[in-house]
């Protein structure tokens, strides 16, 4: 077993804050990996570096047994990496549809292409409506991101990721803000994504961590202070006394 | 599509009649509108350049008089040597040359400096932009071999087979009829793959860099093409004016040129010319009435910038929805 991405002593400092201390993490390939901690624990601090948008104080991390530590986000988008955001980030001004085509267009080579209309690119827009079926808004394809609500939001982001075809994907609190209903259906959904590409899942609600992963750390003050299967961690005295003790 | 188009029929007839009633003018003996027309065309292909950044770029540049005047050099300066010997065998096709340097040079100062203006965003972005622009400007009024900061005539129209400039129809035709192009080369461009990555770039940045894209490689691209079409506007404007100076490149030309996008609609493919045409009759109306006229006219810019956010494009457009 060798793993996907290895995470080796990684610092990250804000002024006198420590958000990330001494941070170890080792993903298997195909494994759904949950990080829990309580708020400010560093979880999406975590995410900025493994996806390049925010450089560590010290530490490296391997992805496919190569250094990318230094590599610029969208580099790391090409190598196979795809992340989602705690706070929706999409083209707000674009249909559903352009979001996720754009995102397919990315993998497609390079987009200096000036004149044949990115509408008329037929593999572009059927491959997001095969995504958009599959988080559940084909029918709303059409429509302009700005006009969709927040759980559908929180899909698309979903969607934006899958159409990047990454080996690693990582959810920064996909069910952030959902209904009972609406978790339920993102929580059939990573189900259905699991075993294709490794997860590295972010995530305040119990139930779906414990629903979901394969195996769990505990991430406390930026550092892991436990990883082991649910059944590990729901065990762990070290986890219970920090975190899982306090609600 | 239709959005993007600025607005259907209302902007097809203004192009029509944009077309149409200057000649009319012309051949009725008021051949002062047909030059005004001309150069409201002029300056119609360069906020079109300019918008192709500003509008769909998101790109707040505050620079683009300088290509619009470099552009103007690139055919004022052979010509000035022409007129002294050199050249010769370029004579009567030189026209080619000149509006091919033109291009060439503006694309290049957009290469250089949007190189380095891309490297910052929001207020930055806009200051170094001015501040490059400022740049050319005080070079060029150092030159004294071209004039200074008096300019410079230019004594010969570029010259091509078959036409001449120095015909007022004949220029206003080409004229119009490279805005006619060039805003159909921009039509293309932003409703394809590049240009859903420039928009993209311009709506999340954040996401766009996150899905993959460098989006400092295309909007350098994006402003390469911006320069060229300024440039290309430039050497139109030479040669309309007969005429070169540094003033071409002022600070305020630039703000003249986003007051033109803004006011007539960014990121619409009609707004630019739509906002050509309020510049122009606004500012004959206000230099009618005092030599004082910009300080109505950037109070104008603020009000415009303030309260219709789509500029004329969506008035137009929320009057023809209802
Ligand atoms: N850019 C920044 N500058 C300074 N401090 C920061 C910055 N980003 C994060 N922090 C701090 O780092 C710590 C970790 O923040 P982070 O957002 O990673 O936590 P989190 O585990 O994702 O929390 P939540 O569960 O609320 O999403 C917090 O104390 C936060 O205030
Ligand atoms: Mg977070």
């Amino acid at each position: 077993m060798s793993a996907i991405l290895q995470v080796q002593n990684l610092v990250k400092q804000y002024g006198g804050l420590t958000a990330t201390d001494d941070l170890n993490l080792e993903l298997i390939p195909g494994e759904l990996h949950a990080i829990i901690g309580p708020n400010g624990a560093g979880k999406t601090t975590l995410v900025s570096q493994l996806s390049g948008f925010v450089t560590p104080t010290s530490g490296k991390i391997l992805y496919k047994g190569k250094d990318i530590t230094h590599q610029p986000p969208h580099t790391r988008a090409h190598m196979g990496i795809a992340r989602t955001y705690q706070i929706t980030s999409l083209i707000l001004d674009m249909t559903v549809q352009e979001n996720i085509a754009l995102a397919l267009q990315a993998r497609d080579g390079h987009s200096f292409r000036f004149f044949k209309p990115a509408r008329s690119v037929k593999r572009l827009q059927d491959g997001a409506m095969e995504i958009l079926e599959k988080v559940g808004l084909a029918e709303k394809a059409q429509m302009k991101t700005s006009e969709l609500s927040h759980g559908e939001h929180r899909n698309m982001e979903l969607g934006v990721a899958l159409a990047a075809h990454a080996d690693l994907l990582l959810l920064d609190e996909p069910m952030a803000g959902l209904g009972p209903d609406e978790t339920g259906k993102m929580i059939e959904l990573l189900t259905s994504l699991k075993g294709d590409r490794t997860i590295l899942l972010i995530e305040h609600d119990m139930d779906a961590v414990f629903a979901l992963a394969d195996r769990i750390s505990v991430l406390v003050y930026g550092h892991v202070i436990a990883t082991g299967t649910p059944s590990d961690i729901r065990n762990n005295e070290k986890v219970q006394h920090a975190y899982l003790g306090e609600e | 599509m239709r959005n993007i188009l600025g607005k259907g029929l209302s902007s097809w007839g203004m192009m029509v009649l944009l077309l149409i009633v200057p000649l009319i003018f012309y051949y009725t003996g008021n051949a002062f509108y047909l030059d005004l027309a001309t150069r409201l065309v002029i300056l119609a292909i360069a906020a079109v350049g300019l918008n192709f950044v500003l509008g769909f770029g998101g790109l707040i540049s505050f620079g683009h008089a300088a290509f619009l005047g470099l552009g103007a050099y690139a055919v004022g300066i052979p010509a000035y040597h022409e007129i002294y010997g050199g050249w010769d065998a370029l004579a009567s096709t030189n026209g080619f040359f000149h509006f091919g340097l033109a291009i060439g040079v503006g694309a290049l100062f957009a290469l250089v400096t949007g190189a380095i203006s891309l490297k910052v965003k929001g207020v930055h972005f806009i200051m170094i932009t001015m501040a490059f622009a400022q740049m050319i400007y005080y070079l060029v009024m150092s030159i004294e071999e071209y004039g200074g900061d008096d300019g410079l005539v230019i004594d010969m129209r570029s010259e091509f087979p078959l036409i001449s400039l120095d015909d007022p129809i004949q220029f206003f035709l080409i004229a119009f009829a490279s805005l006619a192009l060039i805003m159909w080369l921009v039509h293309r461009m932003v409703n394809s793959r590049f240009g859903m990555v420039l928009r993209g770039s311009k709506g999340n940045e954040s996401r766009m860099i996150s899905i993959g894209y460098p989006t400092y490689r295309y909007r350098l691209v994006a402003y390469v093409i911006s320069g060229a079409i300024c440039g290309y506007a430039g050497a139109l404007l030479g040669n309309f004016t007969a005429f070169i100076s540094p003033e071409m490149m002022d600070w305020s030309r630039s703000g003249n040129l986003m007051f033109m996008v803004i006011l007539g609609g960014v990121a619409t493919i009609f707004g630019p010319v739509w906002g050509a045409i309020a510049f122009i009759v606004l500012e004959e109306i206000l230099s009618g009435f005092t030599v004082y006229w910009h300080l109505p006219f950037g109070l104008m810019l603020v009000l415009v910038v303030m309260f219709s956010r789509g500029g004329i494009s969506s008035l137009l457009r929320g009057k023809e929805d209802k």
